[in-house]
């Protein structure tokens, strides 16, 4: 199976964000990580792989950086990335990503896309269904449980309470929870051996887009203004020294809840 | 101008997204349903009695229905002004394919929708809720957007039976081929998360599957609704349903108490609209403590019992 990972590399969520000024974009440092939620889909796409004799092979649109992101996915496992990372980029909406993406994955060809349900800095939520009717194939998303037989796949489609069994046979689009599976840790070969790994980087030209096709020139949609949302205002905090379920009971009693 | 809603159901009635969007869909310009399920008279008379002149029904069987219902829309809803959706899974698959066809951008966690001059605008807050953003649209109608829940009030306003136009599953080819095998439902217990008036929420702080329970006791003996964070349900301690935050319910409650719940901001965006916030958490530093009304620095393990049996002897 040939299997394609969306990788997206974002500033570490454990820093705060910036916003540039002019556009309202968040700036992204040399030195992004790989999103937490595609970590999931990596540890799949590699699952899958193995099952299969097949081979993953990583997407990714960003300013490439010092690439620490894109070679922690290769660390894990994944046998090579391709990475599309072009000034004319910048100000992409996920509309413009996903046909970005498409095109990418199109020409590298596939039997399965995988890619987390929504990004941790972005969370549009709505790229992989994009890819999925760009590359004219089925979606099983949302799944928190994969299994695979030959061409087909089946899925627990997470629903409001419960879930669905879902198939579909390949090529296809899936999405996966986080939870979904332990994504593995890389080993220190699987560090060293990333550092070899082919990194292919594209541009938009590359992919035969016009720049007035994709950055913030081919999105329709752009922010106009940013103001704070007032702060909700901190309450009293109490150490508790045995006593402080009394100050909870009050403030339910004040709510008229008990 | 029309206004299309995306419509589900759940349990035989309209979904509760769809009648909140149907309140901004009738203010906003002629509200227009687009259904998706098995249907009825009862789903029908209700987003009528919700202010829906029209509801275009497509009843799936046993696909999952994202590409025939993403082709059947665009059909529709030509130069129609909005076709808004729900934060729901089909909702997401419907929306981004339907943005692809039409070729236009989707606006996603909108808490707004608004129409000026230059055009159509969403208003939707980012980073946890701190910052208000307004984002323009330049595509041509409809705008795209994905509403998050709870952003409108739904509000049935007596409207009569709406006329009912059956929409034939449109034939797609592979893209439309996904077949559901089987739904399997976890039985939930208790009030409506979403509706509750006081929701005990809980966290990876509770330590483990069998000492989460406390949060049910104490939710059980207040009439409230069982939450929790998503760390929670990754880890299989409670099912996703209960699931407050960016990707899971978004609760407005009376009371919200947050028991070992450190305050992710993918967290805080699920419950910050709540009257009073009460967080229990052993670290001072802890971001929930920055929205708390009340924030106790402690041990949910020691606070909690003797909240509970606090509440038991006041019952008596
Ligand atoms: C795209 C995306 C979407 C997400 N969507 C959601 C979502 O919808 N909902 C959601 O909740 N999260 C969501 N998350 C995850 C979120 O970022 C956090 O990881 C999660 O909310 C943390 O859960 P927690 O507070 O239970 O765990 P932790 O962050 O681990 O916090 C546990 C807290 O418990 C405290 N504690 C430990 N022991 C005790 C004790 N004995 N007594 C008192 N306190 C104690 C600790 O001090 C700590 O603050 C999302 C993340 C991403 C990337
Ligand atoms: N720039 C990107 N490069 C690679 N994958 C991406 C990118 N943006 C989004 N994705 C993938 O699409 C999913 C949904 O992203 P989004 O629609 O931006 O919330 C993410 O979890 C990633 O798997």
């Amino acid at each position: 199976m040939k299997i394609a990972v969306c990788a997206k590399q974002i500033p570490d969520p454990a820093t705060p964000y910036e916003l540039d000024p002019e556009h309202h974009w968040i700036v992204r440092p040399d030195d992004q990580i790989l999103d937490d939620t595609d970590r999931y889909g990596v540890e799949i796409g590699l699952q899958l792989a193995e099952a299969s004799e097949g081979s993953v092979t990583l997407f990714s649109m960003s300013p490439a950086g010092n690439l620490q992101g894109i070679r922690q996915a290769l660390a894990m496992g994944a046998d090579k990335a391709v990475i599309v990372s072009d000034p004319a980029l910048k100000g992409s909406d996920a509309l413009v990503t996903a046909k970005v993406l498409a095109r990418a994955i199109q020409q590298e060809g596939f039997d399965l896309v995988i890619a987390g349900t929504e990004s941790t800095d972005g969370s549009a939520g709505v790229l992989p269904q994009q890819l999925s009717e760009l590359l004219e194939v089925p979606a099983l998303t949302f799944a928190k449980a994969v299994e695979h037989d030959g061409d087909t796949i089946r899925i627990h489609r997470q629903t409001p309470d419960g879930y669905d069994e879902v198939e579909a046979t390949l090529p296809a689009v899936l999405t996966v929870t986080a939870g979904v599976v332990e994504p593995r840790y890389p080993t220190f070969k699987g560090i060293m051996q990333a550092k070899q790994k082919p990194v292919e980087q594209l541009t938009a030209a590359d992919l035969g887009f016009d720049a007035t096709e994709v950055g913030a020139a081919g999105s329709a949609q752009y922010v106009r203004s940013v103001t704070p949302v007032p702060a909700r205002q901190a309450g009293e905090i109490v150490e508790d020294d045995g006593e402080a379920y009394r100050k909870i009971l009050e403030v339910l009693e004040q709510a008229k809840v008990v | 101008m029309k206004v299309w809603v995306f419509s589900e159901e759940h349990h035989g009635r309209p979904a509760a997204s769809t009648l909140e969007l149907l309140a901004k869909a009738r203010e906003y310009g002629e509200a227009t349903v687009f259904h998706v399920g098995p249907g009825g008279d009862a789903v029908f008379d209700e987003l009528g009695d919700h202010g829906a002149a029209e509801v275009h029904h497509l009843d799936p069987g046993a696909t999952l229905p994202a590409a025939p219902a993403a082709a059947a829309l665009a059909d529709l809803v030509g130069d129609a002004k909005a076709v808004l959706f729900g934060m729901g899974n089909l909702d997401r698959d419907v929306a981004g394919r339907l943005s692809v066809r039409m070729n236009r951008p989707v606006a996603s966690n909108a808490l707004d929708v608004i129409s000026e001059d230059e055009g159509q605008a969403v208003v939707t807050e980012i980073l946890g809720g701190t910052l208000r953003v307004v984002k323009a649209i330049t595509a041509d109608d409809p705008a795209i957007v994905i509403v998050r829940s709870k952003a409108f009030t739904a509000e049935p306003v007596g409207g009569s039976a709406p006329t009912v136009v059956p929409v034939a599953m449109p034939d797609v080819g592979h893209s439309g081929a996904v077949r559901v095998l089987e739904r399997h439902e976890e039985p939930s217990e208790g009030p409506d998360l979403e509706a509750a008036e006081i929701v005990v929420s809980g966290g990876r702080g509770l330590g483990d599957a069998e000492r989460f329970t406390i949060v049910n006791e104490l939710a059980e003996l207040l009439g409230g609704a069982v939450g929790a964070t998503r760390a929670v349900v990754d880890a299989g301690w409670v099912p996703y349903s209960l699931q407050v935050g960016q990707t899971g319910k978004t609760v407005k409650p009376k009371v919200y108490l947050a028991a070992g719940i450190s305050g992710a901001m993918q967290h805080v965006v699920g419950m910050k609209d709540s009257s009073i916030i009460i967080a229990i958490n052993k670290d001072p530093e802890a971001p929930i403590f920055g929205i708390a009304d009340l924030g106790v620095v402690g041990d949910v393990h020691q606070v909690l019992p003797k909240l509970i049996e606090a509440l038991r002897e006041r019952e008596g």
